[in-house]
């Protein structure tokens, strides 16, 4: 098993550290206290070809793989897990569909803009009604003529809002169950389509999260994504991929958490040591240090089954259960170690332990990740 | 136009420490990263390509892991790239560095600009780049903070001095030295990295490429000899004298006569 880095993905690593330390980093606090979108970074991104990197050049994208595309949404979340997620919701939710499921015409019209950064992507399942229970759409897509009529509401859709292009999932044929969901590419603009406000957030404050309302929107024909009744399996399919999006978010907020704790606890004293110096803390430090190393293993080892083009579904699913754990027990212990300052919104670590909460949420909950694992460690 | 740029993968100095009892880098396991001002040098030839359209040539003489310096240059979007490495070339002092790397430049043929950063942050000393021009036999202008206007056959340059600027005009083909105020080098781009891993190609050249004489090569053609070096003492704080200048003076000279120094 080889456990280096090509020059090539070093060299993204650097590139990804660099950007988030000069440009990711200096806003976070910022746009985490004012729920702000950051639209100038997402734009730096876009040039740079992040917003395209696991895509081919024929589609826009900058031909990179998905273990350099993990290790963007790692380095970023390490400095802003805001910025992180937008960027893993565009590229696994938003353009992925596209990549796997779309026509050359799709692809064309939307894959080869969202890449290079000129749209950006959101992903709808998820209703009041179907959280972990997606099957269960209330939305519907009616056929009329040459156009789809789209009724019902999504909520808590990640870009909602400044989204261009949303994937959207409806019923087509409910005595179908399952198998009578479809999946449908939706501009924004379209009449009859309209955001709810944006949601008050725990963590992940500058993510936009809105509703996604639709009342006798009509859909053009040509916008299905892959055939009527193949809408579940496309989205379970793009969030295995998701997950692992998800799951590097989750190891760059635990990075962060301890890059934090490495320097405060060596620069603050009491009982004339540094906090380093006792052994209760040293110990944390190392469980810390050690569950990242782990759950960097297992969200590598996800990015690269996918990019053989291997099974991955079970292991995206561990990888990413096991790092938004990690990411949420060190946090707050990292809170712990900075005692009554980690509790103040000057220090990062307080930010870290609010946004690290959602990785147990989002992209299926800790408990799917858990049914997903078990349903393939006992077929 | 065409555009050499001169590039040197040094040890991030920031993060060298040394070694008390020789005096010498501990080099081991320290990251190499492209010179600084020799980022500066390419984000001018890229800047000038994107107005002017212009072909630029990276050329290091090193170790062939000197190869990762140029693929990044590279991908910030430098066209082609050519390694001077050589058993030969090993141990060269500035004189031995510039000779090589004119013989280089001979060789790739004709050019209108060739860009050197001010000075390597590990040798730190600023000849190479001049010595080059001299080998050449052509205009230099060192300390370049802003570039007014470039000709057909001249540049018009804001030159850094001390306490201010003087504007340069020079005919081409010339040499400039760029400081770090020249510009803010960008980002290689996603397209960029995989460009240079998958679609360019670094060019090595050896001793027999370049031709020229070979004494004056290396640790041969080499003047300087390095017979010690060491770390510099720390400079003890200074004392800072307040008042008017006279009633200073007068402290001062008190200070002076009771050390015995007047
Ligand atoms: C900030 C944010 C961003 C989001 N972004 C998106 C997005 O971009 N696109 C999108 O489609 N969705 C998005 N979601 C929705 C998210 O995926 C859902 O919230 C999540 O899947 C859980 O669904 P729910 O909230 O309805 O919880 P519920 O399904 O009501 O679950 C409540 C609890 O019950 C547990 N539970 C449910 N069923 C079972 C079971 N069978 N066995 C054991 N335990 C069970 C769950 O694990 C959870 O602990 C986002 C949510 C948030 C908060
Ligand atoms: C293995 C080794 C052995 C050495 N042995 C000796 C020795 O015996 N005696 C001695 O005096 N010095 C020795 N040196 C130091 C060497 O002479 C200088 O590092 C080198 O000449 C560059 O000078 P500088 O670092 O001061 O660069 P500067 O003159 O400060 O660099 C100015 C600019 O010149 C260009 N430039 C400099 N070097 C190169 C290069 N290699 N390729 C392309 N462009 C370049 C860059 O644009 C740079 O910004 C040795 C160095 C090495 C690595």
């Amino acid at each position: 098993m080889d456990f280096e880095l090509t020059k090539k993905q070093e060299m993204f690593r650097t590139l990804f550290q660099e950007f988030a330390e000069k440009e990711v980093a200096p806003k976070a606090f910022e746009i985490d206290e004012n729920g702000e979108f950051p639209w100038d970074t997402v734009k730096k991104m876009g040039k740079l070809g992040f917003l395209g990197l696991p895509f081919t050049k024929e589609y826009g994208g900058a031909g990179a793989d998905t273990l350099t595309y993990i290790m963007a949404v790692e380095e970023i979340s390490r400095a802003c897990a805001a910025t992180g997620v937008i960027l893993s919701a565009h590229v696994s939710l938003g353009c992925h569909p596209i990549y796997q499921f779309g026509t050359p015409q799709q692809k064309e019209k939307y894959l080869v803009p969202m890449a290079k950064g000129e749209l950006l992507g959101a992903f709808g399942l998820t209703e009041p009604n179907a959280g972990t229970d997606a099957a269960g759409q209330q939305t519907a897509a009616v056929l009329d003529g040459d156009a789809y009529i789209l009724n019902g509401t999504k909520i808590f859709i990640t870009n909602g809002g400044c989204a261009d292009v949303y994937i959207v999932f409806a019923m087509t044929d409910p005595a179908k169950g399952l198998k009578g969901i479809s999946a449908f590419i939706v501009e924004k603009g379209t009449p009859g389509f309209t955001f709810g406000p944006k949601e008050h957030k725990m963590g992940i404050r500058a993510s936009s999260t809105t509703e996604l309302i639709f009342q006798d929107c009509r859909i053009p024909k040509e916008n299905l994504l892959g055939k009527e009744g193949d809408g579940f399996k496309i989205a379970m399919q793009t969030l295995d991929g998701g997950r692992i999006g998800i799951a590097a978010q989750a190891l760059g907020i635990a990075q962060a958490a301890l890059d934090e704790c490495v320097r405060y606890t060596k620069e603050r004293q009491q009982f004339n040591k540094p906090l380093s110096n006792f052994q209760a803390i040293q110990w944390m430090i190392a469980d810390m240090a050690t569950d990242i190393d782990a759950a960097r293993f297992l969200v590598y080892r996800a990015a690269v089954l996918k990019d053989k083009k291997k099974p991955f579904s079970k292991e995206a699913a561990m990888a990413k259960l096991f790092a938004s754990e990690a990411a949420m027990k060190h946090t707050v212990k990292a809170v712990q170690i900075h005692g009554g300052y980690g509790y103040m919104k000057e220090y990062k670590v307080e930010r870290l332990m609010r946004d690290a909460k959602i990785t147990e949420i989002y992209e299926g909950t800790s408990e799917v990740q858990r049914m997903v694992i078990a349903g393939n460690t006992l077929k | 136009m065409k555009i050499i740029v001169c590039l040197k993968q040094v040890p991030n100095t920031n993060e060298v420490k040394i070694d008390s009892k020789t005096g010498t880098m501990i080099r081991e396991g320290v990251p190499s990263i492209i010179n600084p001002d020799d980022k500066n040098a390419l984000e001018a030839a890229l800047q000038l390509k994107e107005e002017k359209g212009a072909s630029i040539t990276l050329l290091t003489m090193g170790p062939p892991q000197a190869d990762y310096a140029l693929r990044e240059a590279l991908a910030m979007g430098a066209d082609r790239a050519i390694l001077l490495t050589d058993r030969a070339f090993a141990g060269a002092d500035t004189w031995a560095t510039s000779y090589t790397l004119a013989q280089a430049v001979k060789k790739i043929g004709q050019f209108d600009i060739i860009f050197c950063g001010r000075q390597a942050i590990d040798g730190d000393t600023a000849q190479v780049g001049p010595e080059l021009a001299e080998h050449l036999d052509i205009p230099q202008v060192t300390y370049v903070k802003k570039i007014l206007a470039v000709e057909k056959d001249k540049v018009v340059v804001e030159r850094a001095l001390e306490d201010g600027y003087e504007v340069v005009e020079a005919q081409l083909p010339v040499l400039l030295t760029a400081v770090k105020e020249l510009n803010t080098p960008r980002y290689p781009s996603a397209y960029g990295i995989v460009a240079a891993f998958d679609e360019k190609e670094v060019e090595t050249w050896t001793a027999e490429t370049i031709g020229g004489n070979p004494e004056k090569l290396g640790l041969k053609g080499s003047p300087t000899q390095v017979k010690r070096s060491f770390a510099p003492k720390a400079k003890e704080a200074g004392v800072i004298i307040k008042g008017t200048a006279k009633e200073a003076v007068q402290v001062l000279r008190q200070e002076l006569l009771a050390k015995h120094v007047l």
